[in-house]
């Protein structure tokens, strides 16, 4: 086995010396060993003889795959990725919008709040000052009827008073009237007794 | 037998359509313009699938698709700019075929187109002559101030202009034979070890214990290659764009 690979190897390295002799325009061969063929050199990729038609089917196939690319296969492929980014950035823009709206929400939220607080304490403040006007005007009436019956009052006591001294001045001429009859016998009016009396108090 | 290790052969192109002839030159559809319309038939195909459904949440499928697209889409932004975006298709087309042709090839009895430097060198030759043609429509001829630098003393600036032409003329030699050289060096040393296996097991029972060692190297060597064919493919995008920059952008 080893021996028929040396021999292969052997036909393959003399090749380019003896191979000039074969017509070398020759085409379509190269299915047995490169021993065999000889008239184009031993190693293939350095046979001259194909390149012609590798460089044709490499125009025409490069020429094609560079079209289907550049016409189909890419922009496709860019426009899958494109719409992506654009899903990715408009559900990004949606999701900064939304924040700023709840933002604006929060915001409105607390504005109202204070609102709400302020409101409460000027009705509070309101409510407060107007309880205590309230209690005044009541307090100021009630102590206007006490002062006033309390005058009544005082005015009933002085004129009981006066009275009281009336009666006291007329039972003390009767009195003494009384006490002068007696004493005396004779009868004095109940006039004279009291303006003796009142000549007394002087 | 000897077929099946001649480590060779596997590069050996057949007609399979054909003898044609335009102008003298033999045109015959072969095994390695097969592969070739296998790759563009696969990357149109799984491309298009990726994107045919075009869900918001993408599946594996689509995954895959989006993550190829972004891939170089962000090569070509990172290294060429917002200006780049014109060679965006042909930098994808570029690594998508390469990376096509160079992964068909790990597949047993598959051809591998990159394995030819008439491909590879091609493809590197019609980056360079765009890299060429993009710069003057661009920049007209001061494009060519690329060749010389600013700001080196005038006594060596002919040397150094020498330098520049030659560095920029080995651009395609290099970004050519890079790609050949990988992928063919990678398949004929995998069919080596390969066939060391074949060979030492068909020695009885030590030749069996004897095979064990190449066969766990061709194992370690195929993964090696699946990460080569992917590099090369990377590299000779994203040398496409670098070169393309010079075209657009000229530092010098």
């Amino acid at each position: 086995m080893s021996q028929s690979t040396i021999v292969v190897a052997e036909a393959t390295t003399e090749a380019p010396a003896e191979g000039e002799a074969p017509a070398s325009g020759e085409a379509g061969h190269t299915t047995e060993g490169t021993a065999a063929e000889g008239g184009h050199g031993g190693f293939p990729p350095m046979d001259a003889h194909t390149f012609p038609s590798q460089i044709f089917w490499l125009v025409i196939f490069f020429g094609l795959l560079y079209l289907l690319m550049s016409k189909v296969a890419l922009p496709k492929m860019a426009a899958v990725l494109d719409k992506r980014h654009k899903a990715i950035e408009g559900d990004l823009a949606k999701a900064s919008a939304l924040k700023h709206e709840t933002e604006a929400a929060i915001q409105h939220y607390e504005k109202s709040l204070a609102d709400a607080r302020a409101n409460a304490q000027g009705i509070a403040t309101e409510t407060r000052s107007k309880i205590a006007d309230e209690i005044e005007a009541e307090r100021s009436a009630l102590e206007k009827t006490l002062s006033s019956k309390l005058a009544e009052a005082d005015s009933r006591i002085s004129a009981t008073k006066a009275k009281a001294m009336q009666d006291v001045h007329e039972v003390a001429a009767e009195t003494a009237a009384e006490i002068v009859s007696e004493l005396t016998g004779h009868k004095v009016s109940k006039e004279h007794a009291a303006k003796a009396i009142a000549g007394l108090k002087g | 037998m000897a077929q099946g290790i001649d480590p060779i052969h596997q590069f050996q192109l057949h007609d399979l359509a054909g003898p044609w002839n335009i102008a003298g030159h033999e045109i015959s559809f072969t095994n390695s313009a097969l592969f070739m319309g296998i790759a563009v038939g696969l990357i149109t195909v799984i491309l298009l699938a990726a994107a045919a459904r075009g869900a918001l949440v993408p599946g594996r499928l689509q995954s895959v698709g989006e993550m190829w697209y972004e891939f170089v889409h962000n090569m070509v932004q990172n290294v060429l700019g917002h200006e780049g975006k014109a060679f965006f298709p042909l930098v994808f087309t570029i690594f998508s075929f390469v990376l096509f042709a160079n992964m068909l090839g790990m597949f047993p009895y598959f051809f591998t187109v990159t394995s030819h430097v008439v491909v590879t060198a091609s493809l590197a030759v019609f980056v360079v002559a765009l890299v060429v043609v993009v710069g003057i429509a661009k920049h007209g001829l001061g494009w060519f101030k690329l060749f010389v630098p600013s700001g080196v003393p005038l006594v060596i600036l002919p040397f150094i202009s020498l330098i520049e032409v030659i560095s920029f003329l080995s651009r395609p030699v290099s970004l050519g034979l890079r790609l050949f050289g990988n992928m063919l060096a990678g398949h004929i040393v995998l069919k080596v070890f390969a066939g060391f296996v074949v060979l030492l097991g068909s020695m009885g029972l030590g030749g069996i214990i004897g095979s064990i060692a190449p066969l766990g190297m061709a194992v370690a060597l195929t993964a090696l290659e699946f990460l080569v064919a992917f590099l090369q493919a990377f590299v000779f995008a994203i040398l496409t764009c670098v070169y393309l920059n010079d075209a657009l952008h000229t530092h010098h």
